[in-house]
């Protein structure tokens, strides 16, 4: 595992990030957060010793998707939206309804369940998380996820083609 | 000092408890979009999170693709949103109503 330092540093940013992403008026300042969240989450991957998945959370997340939804954002020429003013029932609701998943799922965690094993060391850590490893896994006892995987990503592209393209009457 | 596995559990739950409260409170479809991008983000960090402590790599492959199936989700989302927006000229979640009455 990593130093605490890189640790808590990042852990610090990505929810300092996160709770921007939530807070922020402007959709534009939003996705902009939630690059720095990704972006952080990405660090924590390598601090984690999973260098190939840092690398694809940055490539596809950070990279594709959020030009994705940044070009959405333009395209419609959005402004902010004016925020209720009023502090209804549901929003009460709402946030007692999370601080409850917070306090459970923290609960989870806190109660140091035992994972049954022992924790590896770095080095075999480094190499479980290396992209030889994975994709060796990738092409051999995962090459029919991986097709079914590549269907589905045509079928989500002929769908979106389908469901933005202007129609004329 | 190591880090523990439970600090890194920990900041995942975090992170998903602001997904969840970003997908309640925002009016705003894509960023409500968003929020769900970091509830699965958060996912995704637990699931590496084991995989790396218990040094077996089938957890990192269902992060793979966990990610492609974000990727699809997020591009046939907006492209609702887009549709949305032309019959509708909202994103507003809350003027979105047309089957409610």
């Amino acid at each position: 595992m990593a130093s605490p330092f890189m640790f808590f540093f990042l852990a610090t940013v990505a929810v300092a990030a996160a709770l921007g992403m939530v807070i922020a008026r402007s959709p534009v300042t939003s996705a902009l957060w939630l690059v720095l969240n990704l972006f952080c989450i990405a660090g924590l991957y390598v601090t984690l010793n999973a260098s190939f998945i840092g690398a694809i959370q940055i490539l596809v997340y950070a990279g594709a998707i959020m030009v994705l939804f940044l070009f959405v954002i333009m395209l419609l020429n959005l402004s902010a939206l004016p925020e209720l003013s009023e502090i209804g029932w549901a929003r009460v609701g709402g946030f007692i309804l999370g601080m409850l998943v917070l306090s459970q799922l923290l609960y989870v965690v806190a109660l140091e369940f035992d994972l049954g094993v022992d924790p590896v060391d770095a080095e075999t850590a480094a190499e479980v998380g290396s992209a030889a490893t994975l994709g060796e896994m990738l092409f051999t006892r995962y090459a029919l996820h991986v097709e079914v995987a590549g269907i589905l990503l045509l079928a989500a592209t002929v769908g979106a083609v389908m469901l933005a393209q202007r129609r004329f009457e | 000092m190591e880090v523990a596995v439970n600090w890194y559990l920990a900041l995942s739950a975090v992170l998903f408890t602001i997904g969840t409260l970003g997908v309640l409170f925002r009016r705003n479809a894509i960023v409500i979009l968003m929020s769900v991008e970091l509830m699965l983000n958060a996912v995704n960090l637990t699931l590496v999170t084991f995989s790396q402590s218990m040094g077996d790599p089938s957890g990192q492959m269902l992060v793979f693709f966990s990610i492609a199936v974000a990727a699809a989700e997020a591009a046939v989302g907006l492209a609702i949103v887009i549709a949305i927006f032309r019959s509708n000229v909202t994103v507003d979640v809350t003027e979105i109503n047309l089957f409610k009455h």
